[in-house]
C-alpha cells in the first residue's frame, strides 16, 4: 500500500481490530494466551473511552510523573552544529528518569481495574523494570522483574533500585541472557500464573494489544511536543528524532504526528560495532520480517530463522526485534530508519553533557548522535524535536569503563 | 487416508490409546535422532512428535528449552529436521510424524516451500505453537494443499466458542494442553482434564491428545482413561539431559535410547491393561 492510498484512511487509524499494521503485528502466541489477551484488549478498549480512567491517568501523569515534560531549546548545541534548531523533549526529567514510566503508570491503572494482584515485567536497561517496580510499590502489589543475566551485570545500579522498591529481580540465564530472553521468561511466567498476573510489557512490541496500547500510553510525549512546538515556534516541527529499542519512546513521539506528512520522522537504531560487522541491534536497517514475541515484524535472524545475538553499548536497545508499527511505517515510507554506532552514540553522550549540561541515557544518546548528522543538513529556520528518552546516571559506569576510568 | 487418521482408526478398532512421545530433533546431537525414532516405535510409540529447535521457545519450560539449546549447538535447522524424517521413512512407512515447533523458521522457509518439503520428507502433521487459527489464514491452506494435518492446541483458558473455531481448522487430532503453563511444569489434575475433554467432545469428533504434565506410566494410564492419545515430552527429554552431561556422545546416545525405550514400554503396558 502506498502512502497516498493509506491516507484516505488516516495512518493513525492503525492497527486493525486484530492488531495488524499492514502485514505486521498480530497475535502470534500459544493458545493459552489468546483469551487473556482478548480480555486485556477489551479492558484497553473500554477504559480508553472511560472519562474516569482518563482523568485518573492524567492526574497521575501530572502529579506522580511530573508531566508535562519541558520542550527545551538547546541553543548552544544548535549554534555549534550550525543548522536547524534543536529542541529536546525532556523525558529524562520524569519520575524514575525515563519515558518508561508513562506506560507503567497507565498499565498499572488497567491492572488495578482488572483486579490483578501480581505484576510482572521484562527489562533490558532496567529502566522499565524500575518504572514497573515503582508503580507496583505505590499500589503495594507483588512485582517480579525478569532481566537477562548479562544485563544484570551491565546495569547493577538499576537492579539495586528495583530491589529497594520491593521487586524480585529474576536473573534469566537462557539463550543470549539479554532482553529478548527476559521477555521469553516473562511470557512463560504469564502463561503459568495467568489468573492473577498482569504482564506490563515495556515497549511497543509483543502481541496485540500491547503495541497499540503502549503507543497510546506513550503518545502523551508527542501530544505535548505538538502543543509545545506551537508555543515555541508557532508551527509543527520539520523533523522528529528518537532512538529505537523496541520502539516505545519513538512511537510515542511520532504517533500524534503521523498524519502530518510535512513532519519527517527519524528512528535511530543501534549499529553497535557497525552494520557491516553483524554486531548490532538494527533490525529495521539490516534485518528481515519474521515472527517473534507474538508479532510479525523486522527481526535479526539467521538464514534458518533462528534469532541471532545482538550487540549495542546500550542495554535498552539490545533487542533483535522492533515494534510492528515501525515495520509498517518503514515499508510505507512514512518514517526513516537510520542507525548510529556505539562510538557515535558515545560522542552524542559527551556532546550533550558538555555543551548543554544534560547527561542523556546511552539509548537516548543514539538519537543525539543522529541529530549531530541531521541538523547541519537543515536550514537555520527549521527545527527538530528529539526525544531525550532518559537520563544517563545509570550509564556512567559503562561510559567510565569505555573511557578507561576505574573508580 | 492420512497416516494420522489411519493410525487413530486402527487404534480405535483395537480399543487402544495412542502413545505419542516428544523429543527434540538433534538433541543432544544429530546422530541420535533417527535411531531414537525407530527405537521409540519399537517400544510402543504410535505417533512421533519431533521438536524443531528454536532459539526462543517461549512456550517451553527449562527442560525443553535446554533441549533446543543442545540441538542448536550443532545448528540443527528445519531443513536438517526434514532430512531426519526422510531418513526415518526409508525404513518406516507407517508411523505418523508430527513436527512441533515455532513459526519463524517456517516463515523464513516460506509456507508453500515448507509444506512441500515436509510432505516430501514424509511428515504428516505440523503443530506450530505460536500461530493461532486467526493468524493462519494462508498457513493452513498451504499445509492442507500438501496433505499435512494442522494440529492445534486447546488450553484450559480456551472458551467453547474458540474451541469450535479451532476444531474447524484442525485435522488429524487436537491437542489439549492439560495445565496453564509451559511444558514440563506442574502435575495435571485428571478429573479436571476429564471435564474439559467432555466439552471438547461436544464440539469435535477428532481424536483428542493430552499433554503437558504426563510424567510416568501412572499418569499416562490415568489420562488414557479419558483421552485418545497421551503425549509425553519433558519426562523423556529429562533422560536426554541426565545422560548427555555425563557420557560421551556414543555412550550417551545408547544410554538415552535405552532409558527412553524403557519408559515408553512401561507407559505402553500401563495404557494397554
Ligand atoms: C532511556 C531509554 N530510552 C530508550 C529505550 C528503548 O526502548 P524504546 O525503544 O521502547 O523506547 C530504553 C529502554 O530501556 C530506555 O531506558
Amino acid at each position: 500500500m502506498t502512502i497516498e492510498q493509506q491516507t484516505e484512511n488516516k495512518l493513525s487509524d492503525m492497527p486493525d481490530d486484530n492488531g495488524h499494521f499492514g502485514q505486521y503485528g498480530g497475535m502470534f502466541v500459544p493458545e493459552t494466551l489468546m483469551e487473556p489477551l482478548d480480555e486485556l484488549n477489551q479492558a484497553y478498549i473500554n477504559y480508553f473511552q472511560d472519562p474516569e480512567f482518563l482523568a485518573e491517568l492524567d492526574n497521575d501523569l501530572a502529579h506522580y510523573v511530573g508531566r508535562p515534560s519541558p520542550l527545551y531549546f538547546a541553543e548552544r548545541w544548535s549554534r555549534e552544529l550550525g543548522g536547524a534548531k534543536i529542541y529536546l523533549k525532556r523525558e529524562d526529567l520524569n519520575h524514575t528518569g525515563a519515558h518508561k514510566v508513562n506506560n507503567t503508570v497507565g498499565q498499572m491503572l488497567l491492572a488495578k481495574r482488572m483486579g490483578k494482584t501480581r505484576i510482572i515485567a521484562e527489562t533490558g536497561a532496567g529502566q522499565h523494570g524500575v518504572a514497573t517496580a515503582t508503580v507496583a510499590a505505590r499500589l503495594g502489589l507483588e512485582c517480579v522483574v525478569y532481566m537477562g543475566a548479562e544485563d544484570i551485570q551491565r546495569q547493577a545500579l538499576n537492579v539495586y533500585r528495583m530491589k529497594l522498591l520491593g521487586a524480585q529481580v529474576v536473573s534469566v540465564e537462557s539463550g543470549s541472557r539479554t532482553l529478548k530472553d527476559a521477555l521469553n521468561e516473562a511470557m512463560r511466567d504469564w502463561v503459568t500464573n495467568i489468573d492473577r498476573t498482569f504482564y506490563i510489557i515495556g515497549t511497543a512490541a509483543g502481541p496485540h494489544p500491547y503495541p497499540a496500547m503502549v503507543r497510546d500510553f506513550q503518545a502523551v510525549i508527542g501530544r505535548e511536543a505538538r502543543e509545545q512546538s506551537m508555543q515555541h515556534e508557532g508551527r509543527l516541527p520539520d523533523a522528529l528524532v528518537a532512538c529505537i529499542g523496541g520502539g516505545s519512546n519513538a512511537i510515542g513521539l511520532f504517533y500524534p504526528f503521523v498524519d502530518d506528512q510535512e513532519v519527517s520522522m527519524y528512528g535511530v537504531e543501534a549499529a553497535g560495532h557497525g552494520l557491516e560487522t553483524g554486531q548490532h541491534a538494527a533490525p529495521l536497517c539490516a534485518g528481515k520480517p519474521g515472527v517473534l514475541h507474538g508479532n510479525r515484524t523486522y527481526l535479526m535472524e539467521d538464514k534458518h530463522g533462528q534469532i541471532i545475538p545482538t550487540h549495542s553499548v546500550s542495554a535498552g536497545l539490545d533487542y533483535p526485534g522492533v515494534g510492528p508499527e515501525h515495520s509498517w511505517l518503514k515499508d510505507i515510507g512514512r518514517a526513516n530508519y537510520v542507525s548510529v554506532t556505539d562510538e557515535e552514540a558515545l560522542s552524542g553522550f559527551h556532546d550533550l553533557t558538555r555543551i548543554e549540561g544534560i547527561m542523556p541515557a546511552l539509548e537516548s544518546s543514539h538519537a543525539m548522535a543522529y541529530v549531530k548528522k541531521l541538523a547541519p543538513t537543515m536550514d537555520k529556520d527549521q527545527f527538530i524535536v528529539v526525544n531525550l528518552s532518559g537520563r544517563g546516571d545509570k550509564d556512567i559506569h559503562t561510559v567510565a569503563t569505555i573511557d578507561g576510568i576505574e573508580f | 487416508m492420512s497416516r494420522i487418521k489411519g493410525c487413530f482408526a486402527q487404534l480405535k478398532q483395537e480399543h487402544k490409546k495412542a502413545l505419542i512421545p516428544y523429543v527434540a530433533a538433534g538433541d543432544p546431537n544429530p546422530e541420535i535422532t533417527v535411531d531414537l525414532m525407530h527405537a521409540m516405535v519399537a517400544s510402543g510409540a504410535d505417533i512421533i512428535e519431533l521438536g524443531v529447535p528454536f532459539s526462543d521457545p517461549m512456550a517451553d519450560g527449562p527442560v525443553i528449552q535446554k533441549a533446543s539449546e543442545r540441538a542448536l549447538v550443532y545448528g540443527t535447522s528445519l531443513s536438517d529436521v526434514l532430512a531426519m524424517v526422510k531418513t526415518f521413512r526409508l525404513t518406516n512407512n507407517d508411523t505418523p510424524v508430527v513436527l512441533m515447533g515455532y513459526l519463524n523458521p517456517i516463515e523464513v522457509m516460506g509456507y508453500e516451500c515448507f509444506a512441500k518439503a515436509a510432505h516430501d520428507a514424509g511428515v504428516d502433521g505440523v503443530l506450530t505453537v505460536d500461530i493461532p487459527p486467526e493468524e493462519a489464514q494462508s498457513y493452513i491452506p498451504a499445509l492442507r494443499a500438501c496433505e499435512l494435518d494442522p494440529i492445534f492446541l486447546l488450553s484450559p483458558t480456551t472458551t467453547k466458542d474458540r474451541m469450535t473455531i479451532i476444531c474447524q481448522y484442525a485435522s488429524g487430532f487436537v491437542y489439549y494442553v492439560s495445565v496453564k503453563g509451559v511444558t514440563g511444569t506442574s502435575a495435571l489434575d485428571t478429573d479436571e482434564v476429564a471435564k474439559r475433554l467432555a466439552v471438547i467432545k461436544e464440539v469435535t469428533d477428532l481424536p483428542i491428545g493430552v499433554g503437558f504434565g504426563i510424567k510416568n506410566a501412572e499418569t499416562a494410564a490415568a489420562v488414557g482413561q479419558v483421552a485418545d492419545a497421551v503425549v509425553v515430552g519433558s519426562a523423556l527429554v529429562n533422560l536426554v539431559e541426565q545422560n548427555a552431561r555425563s557420557l560421551s556422545n556414543e555412550e550417551g546416545n545408547k544410554k538415552i535410547t535405552a532409558d527412553i525405550s524403557q519408559v515408553l514400554v512401561s507407559m505402553r503396558t500401563a495404557l494397554d491393561v
